[in-house]
């Protein structure tokens, strides 16, 4: 029973975290048609910096509490910053082209900021582990958590509705719905696409970056942490269905759960229980769960 | 196209001069050389997939086969040749395309890219956690015998040298021969119209199918190469990362020519080598940065910069 309730709370703080990156991922695909292979780079580099700064502020001693707020403020300084240098700088050039060269394309993105970050952060680990234990634990029946991970669920559940709203609730989110129903129509209506595109590589980015600067405290910052997350960040979405939110906060809570429930129950699979789960739902859902094979959603 | 009379004999020159520079090149070059030749075999297989329309992302998959199947071949069949070896994990590679590929033929694009990605990523967990193979170590890989000859030997140390020049020379007419075929040219129709294949009457998920399998027959033949030269092999090789540089080497070379992919892995491995020297830590940052100017500026490939110069002269 209490390995069954282990389960369940480490898969639903597992999928928080992945769907915080997944999200970023799903929507730069829904509205670009990117499958952004740089996003687990840009995971790491929330991470790198939240780690730099969250360290810098406490060492300065000013409150502990403050560096949660710092943790944020990195993943925002990333994605307003790095997000919009990418796009301008490179993306925006390779639009209308095919879907796959958009794919090696961040590849070969992936490949420079995997060095850009050794070049800038050296290759030792980062450490910034004090918020993580300052809010104590929480019990759980048996279990005991650290309340660090509540903050991991609420941020996820915060995005979530913060996305929802946004799309859904807002002027500018209607006309990111109509740019991602049809791109060419969109424009033509006089919606600017480029600017919408610009944005979404923001929102995008500052989601990998939240993900990485949340899950800094919890981890040691080293080289190559993203080259893991990206190939998980896709499972999520390939599950899900590419472009489709409610897909991707799905797609989290399954991976959550296969992994939890493997790790707990059956280690020997942890490592590919979870691709497993992609290629059976994509051999019996092509485009996953979530997307219908007329209408691209989002 | 060039005439297939001129492709043969300049593959033949090729192999001519790289066995006649064996005894003169130092022991690393003779090295780097065979990995190129190796992982250039890999890279002609996603030539044969990109001219039909599809990037797989888990070549590492086919290449992992054929280093493991070499290994435990050697090990449960007592095999001490390097040639049956090579063979063994060609066709393990082949076999095991043969049967994803039922699945994965369906699909193209990036869910073709994803799905084999996904495909390499589950052969890596079911490494990294099988002790019997050595875990996350992997295991030492060794032909007693080369052609019937002792690696230590005279003749025989220039062995997996001169094995992988051969295999690349008859991968390299192969596919060459294969393109030129009916089947061969249907794969340039398929990448610009699934459609229209269909309406007159090809089946483009066989031809599919089938050019996954070439494909992972040559990427099981590096991986066999790449594991004797090497001497090793390890769950690395089935990891996304691995699957990438194969597709770097692809698109640096394009795939205007079958040699192409051999002077792009050459190229590959050469500045691999100077840029680990010096400057370790930004290897792949300039992996990535020529990958992005090569997309931008020269989306052909390296091969046609070469192409065009030779039009342009009458």
């Amino acid at each position: 029973m209490s390995t069954l309730v282990a389960v369940l709370v480490d898969g639903i703080i597992y999928a928080s975290w992945l769907f915080i990156i997944a999200a970023g991922l799903t929507i730069v695909y829904g509205v670009m048609r990117i499958l952004n292979m740089a996003h687990g780079s840009l995971y790491a580099l929330g991470a790198y910096v939240a780690a730099s700064l969250a360290g810098a502020w406490l060492r300065a001693g000013y409150a502990p509490l403050g560096s949660y707020a710092v943790l944020v403020a990195s993943a925002l300084l990333v994605g307003l910053v790095v997000g919009p240098v990418i796009e301008r700088g490179l993306l925006r050039f390779c639009y209308g082209r095919d879907e796959v060269v958009l794919v090696l394309v961040t590849y070969a993105l992936f490949l420079i900021l995997e060095d850009a970050m050794k070049l800038v952060w050296g290759v030792e680990a980062w450490f910034v582990s004090e918020p993580y234990g300052l809010l104590g634990n929480l019990d759980f029946g048996p279990l005991s958590y650290p309340l660090y991970s509540v903050v991991m669920v609420v941020a996820a559940v915060v995005v979530g509705l913060g996305l929802r709203w946004g799309i859904y609730g807002t002027r500018q989110g209607k006309l990111l719905v109509a740019v991602i129903h049809d791109r060419e129509v969109s424009a033509a209506l006089g919606i600017n696409v480029n600017r919408i595109f610009m944005v979404t590589f923001m929102l995008g980015t500052t989601l990998a970056a939240l993900g990485g600067a949340l899950t800094a405290p919890t981890v040691s910052v080293v080289p190559g942490m993203g080259v893991e997350t990206i190939v998980l960040a896709f499972a999520v979405v390939v599950i899900g269905g590419l472009g489709s939110m409610p897909g991707a906060a799905i797609g989290s809570i399954i991976v959550g759960l296969v992994r939890s429930g493997a790790v707990h129950w059956l280690p020997q699979v942890e490592l590919f229980s979870i691709y497993l789960v992609m290629a059976l739902v994509l051999a019996f859902r092509p485009r996953g769960l979530f997307v219908a094979a007329e209408a691209r959603k989002i | 196209m060039t005439s297939p009379r001129r492709t043969v004999q300049g593959l033949a020159v090729t192999l001519l001069v790289v066995g006649v520079a064996a005894p003169f090149l130092p022991k690393w070059a003779g090295f780097l050389v065979t990995i190129a030749i190796a992982k250039a075999l890999v890279a002609l297989g996603l030539l044969l997939l990109m001219r039909t329309g599809l990037v797989s992302f888990g070549q590492g998959l086919y290449f992992a086969i054929g280093a493991y199947s070499a290994g435990v071949g050697a090990e449960t069949l007592k095999i001490t040749d390097a040639v049956p070896m090579v063979l063994l994990g060609a066709l393990a590679a082949g076999l095991v395309a043969a049967v994803v590929g039922v699945l994965l033929a369906r699909y193209r694009t990036i869910f073709f890219a994803m799905l084999s990605l996904a495909f390499s990523m589950i052969l890596y967990g079911l490494l990294v956690k099988s002790s019997a193979l050595g875990s996350t170590d992997g295991f030492n890989v060794a032909a007693r015998t080369v052609f019937g000859l002792d690696p230590a030997g005279p003749i025989g140390r220039f062995g997996i040298y001169g094995l992988a020049a051969l295999v690349a020379f008859l991968g390299a007419v192969g596919v060459d021969r294969y393109l030129r075929t009916h089947l061969g040219r249907l794969a340039p129709a398929i990448k610009d119209n699934e459609l229209r294949v269909e309406y007159m009457g090809a089946s483009v998920r066989n031809v599919v199918h089938l050019h996954l399998v070439i494909a992972a027959v040559l990427a099981g033949a590096g991986g066999a190469l790449t594991a004797l030269a090497v001497g090793h092999v390890d769950p690395e090789t089935a990891y996304w990362t691995t699957s990438g540089e194969f597709v770097f080497v692809a698109i640096l070379s394009g795939t205007s020519s079958v040699a192409a992919p051999f002077a792009g892995a050459l190229i590959l491995e050469l500045l691999r080598s100077f840029a680990y020297e010096h400057a370790p830590n930004t290897w792949q940052l300039v992996m990535g940065s020529v990958m992005l100017a090569v997309i931008l500026f020269l989306p052909e490939g390296l091969w046609s910069v070469f192409r065009r110069r030779r039009k342009a002269t009458p």
